[in-house]
């Protein structure tokens, strides 16, 4: 029985999926010039692979020096945000027959960050922030000899924001942040509401505190520019808007 | 090659623009009315001749396009104030923004003889 089955998928690879696909990319090197410039890539490939895959080719085939980050490859560890088509996106959950692969696809690295090369951010600011806003438990009193436990409504409460894989497409997809980088920015502010709004956490005054400050929450204009790009769909701007409305009703 | 490193944001973000496109013609337009009415406490008669200058059909224009600039930014802001204070208006802000631009097409078209009805009378006779 297993011959017509290879006979069927003979006949499928026959007609080639692949289509040729331009490939526009904003390399920057800046041992060779201050610079940034774009150069242009033609790859064939399958319509439903990833523009992951298509950065693999160039890498693994054309160019080496082509440099970006990916890790998992698979949505989960935020490494390859970059901007496909001008939005930020990561690259392993952007498929090329999504983008248009008509036309050229271009690809440039995430925008308000200092690029270190190609498609290479500086992603400490970022991480900075993310730490200024205390991502972390804080409880007073004695630790519990048994787990803490919460009700599936307190847990429900937060859930939007747990999502987060600090890959900083929001951050970066932000006009604010974009003119100052002092700004929190949306994934400090929405890992600061994961905490705000868990029952479990004590530290809330302490993060809406930090929150309040010049640079925190209030510099915010709404664009939802952050909500549009998050790959886990976050409603990023939601979170900010809670934790407004925390600041000024003290209700959390 | 793409002149481009411009972001393309949707609707939140073009409004935005906007929004401070606006702000800063109407700052322009306070800038200037306040100085004309200052101008009362200085000559009455010299009030009443830089007010007579505006009595163009491409002041009347401008006219149109401030009532533009301001009615957006009141609805817009109006939009903000729900987005920011109603717990379902960040869901709801692009159906909001569209209300948005149907209220003030509505209105843009309302205002257009009450602004302009002088100045067409004035170019085209009657």
């Amino acid at each position: 029985m297993a011959t017509p089955t290879l006979d069927k998928v003979e006949a499928e690879s026959a007609a080639s999926p692949y289509i040729t696909v331009t490939l526009r990319i904003r390399r920057f090197n800046p041992e060779v010039s201050d610079e940034a410039q774009w150069q242009d890539f033609r790859i064939e490939i399958d319509p439903k692979e990833r523009v992951l895959d298509a950065l693999h080719k160039v890498k693994w085939d054309i160019d080496g020096t082509l440099t970006f980050r990916r890790s998992c490859a698979h949505g989960i560890c935020g490494s390859d945000a970059m901007r496909i088509n001008g939005k930020n996106r990561l690259a392993c959950k952007t498929l090329i027959k999504d983008v248009n692969p008509e036309k050229p696809i271009t690809v440039e690295a995430i925008k308000g960050l200092t690029v270190l090369k190609d498609l290479v951010v500086d992603m400490d600011p970022f991480f900075q922030a993310y730490r200024d806003v205390m991502p972390f438990l804080i409880t007073k009193g004695n630790e519990p000899t048994r787990e803490r436990l919460q009700s599936p409504e307190d847990r429900e409460r937060f859930d939007d924001t747990t999502k987060c894989i600090l890959c900083a497409a929001c951050t970066s997809s932000c006009p604010v942040f974009w003119n100052d980088g002092q700004y929190f920015g949306p994934a400090a502010i929405v890992n600061a509401h994961r905490f705000i709004f868990d029952s479990r956490d004590e530290g809330g005054e302490q993060r809406l505190e930090i929150l309040n400050d010049r640079d925190g929450v209030w510099r915010c204009r709404t664009t939802f520019n952050c909500t549009d790009a998050c790959p886990r769909g976050i409603e990023v701007t939601k979170a900010i808007q809670e934790v407004k409305r925390a600041l000024i009703t003290r209700r959390f | 090659m793409p002149a481009g490193t411009l972001y393309r944001g949707r609707e939140g973000m073009w409004s935005w623009v906007a929004h401070r496109v606006t702000g800063v013609l109407i700052f322009f337009f306070l800038f200037v009315h306040v100085l004309d009415t200052a101008l009362v406490r200085v000559s009455p008669e010299a009030y009443d001749d830089v007010v007579a200058t505006y009595k163009t059909p491409i002041v009347a224009l401008l006219e149109y396009g401030l009532v533009a600039a301001i009615l957006f930014h009141a609805l817009n802001g109006l939009r903000i104030v729900a987005v920011d204070f109603w717990a379902k208006g960040p869901r709801y802000q692009k159906q909001m923004l569209w209300s948005v631009v149907g209220i003030w097409v509505v209105l843009m078209v309302g205002a257009l003889y009450p602004v302009l009805g002088h100045a067409v009378r004035e170019v085209f006779g009657s």
